[in-house]
């Protein structure tokens, strides 16, 4: 019992990392249908530039800088090398992200080099576990649940509660119509880019505290924040929250209960799941199909 | 008000607009009236700057807008009702509304006018928490035209609104918005199939054929002309 509340907990919280990669993919995947494979490789990058300044700076200052390099990253982005495909077929963007994705792996490789880079001497998750009768959370796990929830706030508060946040959602559900009631969209799908990179550079930094950063270190967190986007359904920013916590809660029951002679059990199991999901229900969770015109 | 001299407007290779001039006077309700294809819905989106001009020019006050983006359009008090409605059928009656304010920075007096909508309109302040996409269709042109009142306009486009509505529906839309253009001088250019429900309202008329302006005049003379008759009003 003890273990089965450990491992959950852990579960949330590496669960919550998912959901906010997966976040930054749904964000661009609403407003502009576009699947941003890249998504992930600019995370790395941004948090290789957060590396970088936290040799010269404090912890926050550096990990708030390169939040807001990477949304100027993903603005320039869309404005100069998504926005001439957009019109242009799915396939055209899915190739333009995936040459992102190589890009942006290999100037880090290039800037960086392949020797990992520890956050160790920059963390400030240092210290003993919090434990509560036998149940024990990591200090760094209690700063990924805790900097995932102000995150999810903070988008909450900007979809539901301003006017900027509904021009966004609009501009995501009707282009024309939004266009007629004054709102630049062009500026809106700019901004929900540079949201979503900025969202995605939070993740990042946050996998590499655990891990040695390389090159590589967020690859594997980007299939499983797509296959939480997919549960969850593409278009549901909600949607990919919950789908990312089932994804890490499963991932870890998996790692614990099933016998260890089975390779890579978890991530089979998560897209097992993702396969029996989609059967169900399509469009995930709690996605919602293309609105019908009536 | 609003004037269209010699507009050229075409799609890719396909020409939609072949040398349309529309002039609509401050305060008026003009129509214009043609078949599906003749160039109605592209006059209207040449007009909100979603459709460039090829050659031609269109003016607002003096001030020549077509080459300025959509956005700045709607600021100068140009707002349109699409075809097909285009509400935001995902969002509530009430945040559909506030969208139409989107470029107004008065927060109180758009609350105002969002109960002068419901003024004009009492079902949609019935369900103003409402998804919108739940609405019938007949409360989704109120929502649009509702929406598009909301910025303010000094020019109303309204591209289609009897469509796929009933005749009593569609004549309950019309008295508003005539009630509108008279409660609040606001100028109409509206472009319809419907052309007894445009000419029943309008004081000019313009009919369209491919892109082209081929008869104009006052709506009475328009109602009496043989041609219209037999194209438009089927008797």
């Amino acid at each position: 019992m003890q273990e089965f509340a450990q491992q959950t907990l852990s579960g949330i919280a590496s669960g919550s990392l998912f959901a906010i990669l997966a976040l930054a993919i749904v964000l661009i995947y609403r407003s502009t249908s576009v699947l941003n494979f890249a998504q992930g490789e600019m995370a790395m990058f941004t948090t290789f530039i957060a590396w970088s300044l936290m040799t010269r700076m404090d912890f926050w200052l550096a990990f708030a800088l390169a939040i807001l390099v990477s949304a100027a990253i993903g603005a320039a982005l869309e404005r100069l090398v998504l926005r001439p495909v957009e019109n242009a077929p799915v396939l055209n963007s899915v190739i333009v992200t995936l040459g992102l994705f190589t890009i942006f792996n290999g100037l880090a490789l290039w800037i960086w080099g392949a020797q990992p880079k520890g956050f160790g001497p920059f963390s400030v998750f240092k210290g003993d576990p919090i434990c509560s009768a036998d149940v024990c959370i990591g200090r760094l796990n209690v700063g990924i649940l805790v900097v995932s929830f102000i995150v999810m706030t903070l988008l909450y508060i900007l979809f539901q509660r301003t006017r900027l946040g509904l021009a966004m959602r609009a501009t995501a559900e009707n282009r024309l119509a939004s266009q007629l009631v004054g709102i630049p969209i062009g500026n809106m799908l700019t901004l929900g880019w540079a949201l979503s990179a900025g969202v995605g550079a939070v993740a990042g930094v946050l996998v590499a505290q655990s891990v040695s950063l390389t090159t590589s270190s967020l690859f594997s967190i980007l299939l499983y924040a797509f296959a939480a986007a997919v549960l969850g359904g593409l278009n549901s920013p909600p949607g990919a929250i919950v789908g990312g916590i089932i994804i890490g809660v499963a991932k870890n029951w998996a790692a614990t209960y099933v016998p260890s002679a089975v390779g890579n059990v978890d991530l089979t199991l998560a897209f097992a799941m993702i396969v029996i999901v989609l059967m169900i229900r399509p469009t995930g969770l709690f996605g919602r199909p293309p609105a019908r015109r009536v | 008000m609003l004037s269209l001299r010699d507009v050229h407007a075409s799609y890719g290779p396909v020409l939609a607009l072949r040398g349309v001039s529309i002039e609509v006077p401050a305060k008026g309700i003009v129509a214009v009236l043609g078949a599906n294809g003749a160039g109605k819905t592209s006059t209207l989106r040449a007009v909100s700057g979603l459709l460039r001009l090829s050659h031609g020019s269109i003016e607002v006050d003096g001030r020549r807008i077509d080459r300025m983006a959509p956005e700045k359009i709607v600021q100068l008090g140009v707002s349109q009702v699409p075809e097909g409605r285009q509400i935001f059928s995902e969002m509530t009656v009430l945040e559909n509304l506030q969208l139409g304010a989107f470029t107004r920075r008065d927060g109180n007096s758009v609350r105002d006018d969002v109960e002068r909508v419901f003024g004009y309109f009492p079902v949609l302040g019935e369900r103003r928490r409402q998804q919108a996409g739940l609405l019938s269709g007949g409360e989704q042109q109120m929502l649009s035209i509702g929406r598009a009142l909301m910025a303010r306009p000094r020019l109303l486009l309204l591209d289609e609104p009897s469509l796929g509505l009933a005749p009593l529906l569609v004549r309950e839309i019309f008295e508003i918005v005539k009630a509108i253009n008279a409660a609040e001088g606001l100028t109409i250019l509206l472009v319809e199939q419907d052309a007894k429900a445009a000419l029943g309202i309008a004081q000019r008329g313009y009919v369209l054929e491919t892109g082209r302006v081929v008869l104009e005049d006052s709506a009475a003379r328009l109602t009496e002309n043989e041609a219209v008759r037999r194209s438009y009003l089927g008797y």
